[in-house]
């Protein structure tokens, strides 16, 4: 065993990476670069899919280097009291919310809010309960993947599989669907290969979903030029300044307490308290520099991606794979899901439909699959790229810090995980998404449905602690019972 | 792999989380710190890398001394000791 280090504020002492994890890192790496290069030297039009790719690999390996995640940013704070996560998350909206508001001012960006109702926490609290249970959130149960966790794939592949069965359900299900819904989704003219009265989903979408309005809040609040729009509106008022709120919230009932230990004899009132709120914001360099890197790369991603739709004249990659004669898996509208920006759960839910399909299961019957997003081949799934790149990007991370294991989870684990999944592929597509889709890129740009998405999950989350907290005591007081504690 | 939690000696206990991931490992150090005796020693063994920073960092907040940590050669699996404050 290797002493390597006794400093007590160090996770990860400085290690030399093992040899083998630089060759096995550069393969990884030479893996994706020769995707890149030989799809690019097939057709140059496959540089759509490796911009998506990239920026998934800048966002594999931020996360897994900051060990970013939106599972532990709630979980920590009501567990064990730590705010390390929760300012990371932050830190990363502020900072996506200045690029995207800047993107927005160049015409470049590519967003679009989501509409406003209870939807947004009712997901949000179905996701959080989820996340709690399988140890992280969806872009979190990604970059774990990455650094060789199957009980993190197995999560990954839940809530996928969860996502088809669902958008696609019907049966007994649409007994659940209020009559309003059904008569609305009817009302809507949905093509005839759409069949809206057995498949709940559809009947939320078109019933429900489709009925509410979106907004920013640069728009709602009537500003009249682009400039104050995105940069008072959309980042000061519905990014910075919340985040600022939450943070000090933060600070007083997380961090202060233990900031001012020993610090009595030399308080200085608000000045103290303004050392304490920094100490809080740069304690944890790692997180800080991912938040900075993951904020930077969303907001650049939509530059990027908006950039290359107008090069190629296109607006959405469905076209580029028509063009590339490409149809099969197209949706009815000739698209596919092609957001252009981070974005998590829909490719993934697109993976499990295609493979689901395989067995004759036919799911373009569904809006989902069938009027929005399409279920491309895997390999022409340009979304479906940047979540594999994802992985990719946070096993080199891991490897260079000498940090990936293939780990089998035990049952338990692995209970967890599944059931966990399950919750989170319900709660994102009530949801319309996930910490990523329906949090973080919405409030970022402005979109106040974000934050309904941010209190589901928060409560969702803290009740999940409180159901682990539960069941950890119990099963410690049985490991405890022989000793005198 | 199930947790197990063990008296070494007098003052000083085991807590092996090997294989879980989060929040079970940071749950399980909080569980066994608030039981534990002030100046009782936990050696604490894990392989989950994110649950580390959670550590520290609660250890911080709550005064708790980590004394050592050591990583086993070639692998992901850790070793720490930890002082209750």
């Amino acid at each position: 065993m290797s002493n390597t280090s006794c400093n007590p504020v160090n996770a990860n002492p400085n290690q030399e990476t093992e040899p083998r994890n630089v060759i096995r890192a550069f393969l990884v790496l030479g893996f994706f670069a020769l995707v890149s290069l030989g799809t690019f030297a097939a057709d140059h039009r496959f540089i759509y899919f490796s911009a998506y790719l990239w920026f998934g690999f800048i966002y594999g390996m931020s996360l897994q280097y900051g060990r970013f995640c939106m599972a532990s940013a709630i979980r920590d704070l009501f567990a064990v009291g730590v705010p390390r996560m929760a300012v990371g998350i932050m830190i990363a909206v502020v900072l996506f919310s200045l690029v995207s508001a800047y993107v927005t001012v160049a015409g470049k960006s590519t967003f679009h809010p989501s509409p406003i109702g209870l939807y947004s926490v009712i997901g949000g609290f179905i996701f959080g309960i989820g996340m709690i249970y399988t140890g992280g959130c969806a872009s979190g149960s990604l970059y774990k993947t990455g650094e060789g966790s199957i009980a993190a794939l197995l999560v990954v592949l839940s809530l996928s599989f969860t996502q088809v069965f669902l958008v696609d359900a019907g049966g007994w299900l649409n007994h659940l669907v209020p009559i309003a819904w059904t008569d609305s989704a009817l009302a809507k003219g949905l093509p005839a290969v759409i069949t809206p009265t057995d498949g709940w989903y559809d009947q939320f979408l078109a019933g429900y979903i489709w009925n509410l309005s979106s907004t920013t809040i640069g728009e709602a609040l009537g500003f009249t030029s682009v400039i104050s729009a995105a940069f008072i509106g959309n980042s000061l008022i519905n990014s910075i300044i919340p985040a600022a709120l939450i943070l000090v919230a933060i600070y007083l009932r997380w961090y202060r307490k233990g900031y001012l230990r020993g610090k009595e004899a030399n308080y200085r009132g608000f000045k103290t308290e303004l050392a304490g709120y920094w100490s809080m914001i740069t304690s944890s360099k790692r997180t800080a520099i991912a938040g900075l890197i993951l904020g930077i790369a969303a907001g650049l991603h939509m530059w990027v991606m908006q950039g290359l739709q107008l090069r190629l004249g296109i607006s959405n990659a469905g076209e580029l794979l028509a063009g590339m004669g490409y149809t099969r898996g197209l949706s009815i509208q000739d698209t596919i899901f092609d957001p252009g920006y981070f974005y998590i759960t829909t490719q993934e839910a697109q993976g499990a439909a295609w493979i689901v399909q395989k067995f004759g299961f036919n799911v373009m019957d569904s809006i989902f699959f069938g009027i929005d997003n399409g279920v491309p081949n895997p390999l022409l799934n340009p979304v479906l790229w940047m979540s594999i790149s994802l992985v990719g990007g946070a096993a080199v991370m891991a490897l260079l810090n000498n940090e990936f294991k293939l780990k089998i989870p035990s049952i338990e684990v692995a209970t967890w995980a599944i059931i966990g999944g399950i919750l989170m592929g319900i709660g994102a597509r009530i949801g319309l998404g996930c910490n990523i889709g329906a949090f973080f890129a919405t409030v970022t740009n402005g979109d106040p449905s974000g934050w309904l998405f941010c209190l589901g999950m928060t409560v969702g989350g803290f009740i999940g602690v409180k159901f682990f907290n539960w069941w950890i005591e119990r099963k410690m007081a049985k490991e405890m019972a022989a000793f005198d504690l | 792999m199930a947790v197990k939690f063990e008296k070494k000696e007098d003052g000083s206990f085991i807590l092996d989380v090997q294989g879980y991931v989060c929040p079970h490992p940071q749950l399980y150090t909080k569980k066994s710190l608030e039981k534990m005796k002030s100046g009782e020693i936990l050696e604490l063994i894990f392989d989950n890398p994110s649950s580390g920073e959670s550590i520290v960092a609660m250890c911080q907040a709550e005064g708790n001394e980590i004394v050592t940590q050591e990583k086993e050669a070639g692998k992901t699996t850790m070793h720490w000791r930890i002082r209750k404050r």
